[in-house]
């Protein structure tokens, strides 16, 4: 890190999707944040989707569009009532089009403590397919 | 008394152009089923991480999002009726060889006192975190429990 000092967090209301294609789940649907880099021999994307468990974390690449569609399930027992609420909970959905051909057969997704890791390994690019969402340790 | 204890928070009386369209957005997600009630409101200006309190006749559940925070960085300490959270998130996976397309996550630290609306039992209190999202489970405090009271004839 080139910062010397922390700095402290900034709250921050998740971004919500004003105009979501094709939606029909009723709900808020939220920009999740993420980072993006680019290495040699990859690309890394990160993305921070708290609250969401992997199997309800869908991955689709198709034409160079990574598509995450992600849902948070609430967390609250039945029997709990609001006292305050600060943020909201419900999906997570951003594409991305990708420039630089993925061997789309190496890409790996593991999701750890609510943040996803997708690494996309560069090479010739290949037919779509469904990527599978490992549960991190 | 919950009245006045809250009263001091800074979102209660923001004044923007956009409250009215927050007013109106939430109007419509009222409309839409997606709160009931009106407990929801705006984020407090600057204090990191935004929780959300719920409560039953035993316990104050808190919870934050903290994804990529681990439970060891995490500061979580209760006196008589408040909760402070602090840590710090780090991104250990930026790398400064790479380069960035989006860097949106933001690394940093954070310290939150949150005031609850009764005694806790101090002792009893215990935390969690499990996908990123961080529960705090507070019992109220015996005296602040709600008493059925049985009337005699």
């Amino acid at each position: 890190m080139t910062e010397t000092e922390t700095k402290s967090l900034q709250a921050k209301a998740k971004k919500e999707v004003t105009t979501p294609a094709e939606q029909t789940k009723p709900g808020a649907i939220f920009y999740p944040a993420v980072d993006i880099l680019e290495t040699e021999r990859e690309l890394t994307l990160l993305a921070d989707l708290p609250g969401v468990k992997a199997k309800d974390l869908k991955i689709d690449l198709d034409n160079n569009v990574l598509t995450l569609t992600a849902d948070e399930k609430p967390f609250e027992g039945s029997g709990e009532k609001d006292v305050f609420r600060e943020y909201r909970t419900g999906r997570y959905y951003r594409q991305f089009s990708l420039s630089d051909t993925i061997d789309q057969s190496k890409i790996e997704a593991v999701l750890k403590e609510g943040v996803l890791r997708l690494t996309l390994p560069k090479v010739e690019a290949a037919t779509p397919r469904k990527i599978t969402v490992k549960v991190g340790q | 008394m919950i009245l006045r204890r809250f009263s001091d928070w800074p979102s209660s009386d923001l004044r923007s152009p956009f409250d009215e369209l927050e007013r109106m957005r939430r109007e419509l997600d009222k409309l839409s089923g997606d709160f009931t009630g009106s407990v929801f409101r705006l984020p407090t200006a600057g204090v990191f991480p935004l929780v959300n309190v719920t409560e039953d006749p035993d316990n104050y559940y808190v919870r934050a999002e903290l994804p990529g925070v681990k439970t060891d960085e995490l500061g979580i300490s209760v006196t008589g009726d408040t909760l402070t959270l602090s840590g710090e998130r780090k991104l250990p996976e930026q790398s400064e060889k790479a380069s960035y397309h989006r860097r949106e996550r933001e690394a940093g630290s954070f310290s939150r006192v949150i005031s609850l609306p009764s005694r806790l039992d101090v002792d009893k209190v215990k935390a969690h975190a499990e996908d990123g999202v961080l529960t705090v489970v507070l019992p109220k405090a015996e005296s602040a429990k709600p008493r059925q009271i049985a009337v005699k004839s």
